[in-house]
């Protein structure tokens, strides 16, 4: 397969890029802010990307989705992530149908995957317990009773967890707090009883959640993949999270060439000394060096997103490339979105001008999923060193 | 003709064709680079290149009219996947296919390409490139050596340095002025002569890692016909910019070295920086020097990126024709690589990679020793790396050049 789009590719390339700069520009979350919308996103904006068929993208036909790869999925979240789109893109499709798609059974995916293709239903993960992703690290425990089970834990850095109609949450049903033994994965409804959801607003102006679960009883019909026995979850939930890391990579690629392409034209236009500064070798070979760790980004996000799609592939072969393009994205975006501020001096440091957006969202999806320390440790450990 | 009948004709050629020993692991002393002086260490490069030349495989994509394969770029990748397939060791390695040869393809006249490609594809003439001069290092449009018309000859005297293998090598490709007046840029030629004409000697230069790749090429009133020069009087910086691209592209793939799979019976525990890391220290599993451990992470993550990214710039070259200016970001990254890939396994031995010669080391921990000086040249040569980021701020980003903006004030 190529690293090169085909046509087809291109095509929703091109359509994503038009439709995000005439419909979602970066205004659009300045505005959100600015309001302090209870929401966190424009409805409007996220029903036009229903329309585009956008939360389909990556889900099979048979579940009402598009089958149109996470390649496709990850052309949107890049141009997406051009103009800081704050939707429920990576709540509820990239992570939340995906964690339906690989944990459900069929009667659970065909009910619950064509809700999110037609935009009926927002989903969001909870997996962390800690301010540290430590996705082994899991606590909440799911114990079982008549019928079902009852839930107790807390969870944090939930994204979107303030909006979604159902939350899925990762607890285990054995004990131990850092075994990958008997991890399951529930749809608790938002209003389930014992159900706590806090909101918390994060610098990059979209929204999370913390969640406090005291006897929360979840049917045994929602515990995710009821066919499957209760000791699949580790490795699933590893997958799940490296097509989130992959996705959230893609989106902060498209975020880091904004802040870059900001950074140029301002190189451009400022004149100190009687020339432009984009004439100092030292800026020059700072704005080379961030070109070529962009590029080299690029190429890693579409390796991955080919593996994605690639039937052949293991969950090693997945795990390694997902940890490979987090830990590379995650450095590049704080080299990026560190050199913007500074290249750009006082204005950088300005609200109304936009580059200070590109570096609070960049700690946030840098910090999403695993920073680049986690996923190198992953790497090496997964090339047995 | 359809790729898969394609594949398969070019399996079962290379099945009977391609000799056994030239499947094993590829040896540094035995390079083919060709040439009218060429000793084949192992018999068999010798059969194995007058059967890839014959078929004009040497030289996969260049026209068959010069001796070249004729293949289409599908065809070509297909070829070079099915010799990775087995194995197979370049056939021939030389600057006249890496560099000039695409060049004269693009720039130079019909009776030109015919005079020196099919030499080139064959291995029959061994090619070096006057390029640097003692004075003109990264400024090289600055050079000095002077070509001066004389009848239907030019006379060159003046002297280049860094001239790799000039003095194994049968011709030259040189930077020559033929104009002082004017632009710097606007007085060069290029221009090709054979290294036995009166007037030109060689001198090796020996380096910090002992070796003397390089030399120093003196031209002393060296007679040389006038249509030996390419591409036509004071146009050689054009033609110099774009044989650096091709030169840039082959000198990236210093960056691929980690990624490269070896040979699971010729493995050595140097090709992987890690695997060394941990046999110096007694580990197993899991590296015991937690620092160590997530830099060489980093680096074979950056290694793998940048793997990505020469394939993305391959493919994304079939569009196009041929190296741009994106050459000078793989060349420059690849080199980083390699340095830091040597400063790594530096660390990865101790003192066991410290060692010059004699007992005490074994041959691969001073081959180690060795690398590592070698290394540093590679974000010398081809342009320092402080010249790649000028010309990605330049022709890819389109920065403003500080020299230009302050001509435009005077």
């Amino acid at each position: 397969m190529s690293l090169v789009f085909n046509e087809d590719q291109e095509l929703l390339q091109d359509s994503a890029k038009n439709f995000v700069s005439q419909n979602a520009p970066l205004s659009v979350l300045r505005q959100l802010r600015d309001t302090n919308d209870d929401r966190g996103f424009d409805e409007k904006i996220w029903a036009q990307m229903i329309e585009l068929g956008w939360a389909g993208i990556a889900i099979e036909e048979s579940f009402g989705g598009f089958n149109f790869g996470h390649v496709g999925l990850g052309v949107v979240l890049e141009e997406t992530g051009r103009t800081l789109v704050s939707s429920p893109l990576i709540s509820s499709v990239l992570l939340g149908a995906t964690a339906i798609s690989y944990f459900g059974s069929d009667p659970q995916k065909k009910y619950l995957l064509p809700k999110v293709v037609k935009g009926q239903l927002l989903l969001a993960l909870a997996v962390d317990e800690l301010p540290i992703h430590s996705p082994n690290r899991i606590e909440s425990f799911a114990t079982k009773v008549d019928g079902g089970y009852r839930i107790n834990g807390n969870k944090t850095f939930v994204l979107d967890g303030h909006v979604a109609d159902k939350l899925i949450v990762v607890a285990r049903i054995d004990k131990g707090g850092v075994s990958r033994q008997g991890l399951n994965l529930f749809v608790v409804d938002k209003k389930a009883p014992g159900l706590n959801i806090q909101r918390t607003l994060m610098v990059d102006c979209r929204n999370c959640a913390n969640l406090s679960l005291t006897d929360v009883y979840v049917e045994e019909e929602n515990r995710l993949g009821v066919d499957m026995g209760v000791d699949h979850g580790a490795s699933r939930l590893a997958r799940v999270l490296d097509v989130g890391r992959i996705g959230v990579a893609s989106e902060m690629l498209g975020s880091m060439q904004a802040a870059f392409d900001l950074t140029l034209t301002y190189l451009k236009q400022r004149e100190q000394f009687g020339v432009l500064i984009g004439s100092f070798q030292g800026l020059q070979h700072r704005a080379a060096t961030m070109y070529s760790e962009i590029e080299l980004c690029r190429s890693a996000v579409r390796g991955a997103l080919l593996e994605l799609d690639n039937l052949h592939a293991s969950d090693d072969s997945v795990a390694r490339i997902a940890s490979m393009t987090k830990a590379k994205v995650s450095d590049v975006a704080q080299l990026v979105s560190n050199e913007a501020i500074q290249m750009h001096g006082g204005i950088g440091m300005t609200d109304e001008y936009d580059v200070g957006f590109y570096i609070k969202r960049a700690r946030v999806a840098q910090q999403f999923l695993g920073d680049a320390a986690f996923h190198r440790d992953r790497y090496a450990s997964l090339n047995s060193f | 003709m359809q790729l898969s009948v394609f594949r398969a004709d070019v399996r079962a050629w290379l099945d009977i064709n391609c000799p056994e020993t030239m499947r094993l692991p590829a040896v540094q002393d035995e390079v083919v680079w060709g040439g009218r002086n060429f000793q084949f260490k192992n018999p068999d490069s010798k059969i194995w290149l007058e059967r890839m030349a014959g078929k004009g495989w040497t030289c996969p994509t260049w026209p068959e009219e010069f001796g070249g394969g004729g293949l289409s770029k599908e065809e070509a990748m297909i070829l070079s996947q099915e010799l990775s397939r087995i194995n197979a060791r370049p056939a021939l390695t030389s600057f006249g296919i890496s560099m000039l040869g695409p060049v004269l393809l693009e720039s130079a006249s019909y009776e030109q390409k015919l005079e020196h490609i099919p030499k080139i594809v064959r291995g029959e003439i061994r090619w070096c490139q006057g390029y640097s001069e003692p004075g003109s290092g990264s400024d090289l449009a600055s050079l000095a050596t002077r070509a001066e018309a004389d009848g239907d000859d030019y006379l060159i005297n003046g002297s280049k340095v860094w001239t790799s293998y000039a003095d194994k090598a049968d011709w030259i490709f040189c930077l020559v002025r033929t104009d002082v007046e004017g632009p710097k840029h606007g007085g060069i030629s290029f221009i090709l002569f054979d290294m036995e004409t009166s007037g030109v000697s060689t001198k090796p230069i020996q380096l910090i890692s002992g070796s003397s790749p390089f030399c120093e090429t003196f031209f002393d009133d060296v007679r040389v016909p006038a249509n030996n020069l390419i591409g036509g009087v004071n146009n050689g910086w054009a033609i110099a910019k774009r044989l650096l691209q091709h030169e840039r592209t082959m000198i990236s793939g210093f960056g691929l070295a980690d990624s490269l799979n070896s040979d699971a019976d010729h493995a050595s525990i140097m090709d992987k920086v890690e695997d060394a890391a941990m046999h110096y220290r007694g580990d197993s599993g899991r590296l015991s020097d937690p620092v160590l451990r997530d830099e060489i992470a980093k680096f074979k993550i950056d290694s793998e990126a940048f793997a990505l990214t020469s394939r993305r710039s391959l493919e994304e070259s079939k569009k196009e024709q041929g190296p741009t200016a994106t050459s000078s970001m793989l060349k420059n990254y690849g080199c980083e690589l390699n340095k830091r890939r040597y400063e790594l396994l530096l660390q990865a031995l101790g003192s066991q990679a410290l060692g010059w010669e004699g007992s005490g080391f074994k041959i691969e921990e001073l081959g180690v020793t060795r690398e590592w000086l070698r290394s540093k040249a590679n974000s010398i040569e081809g342009g320092t790396s402080e010249v790649q980021l000028n010309v990605i701020a330049k022709r890819v980003l389109g920065l403003p050049d500080i020299l230009n903006m302050r001509k435009g004030r005077d």
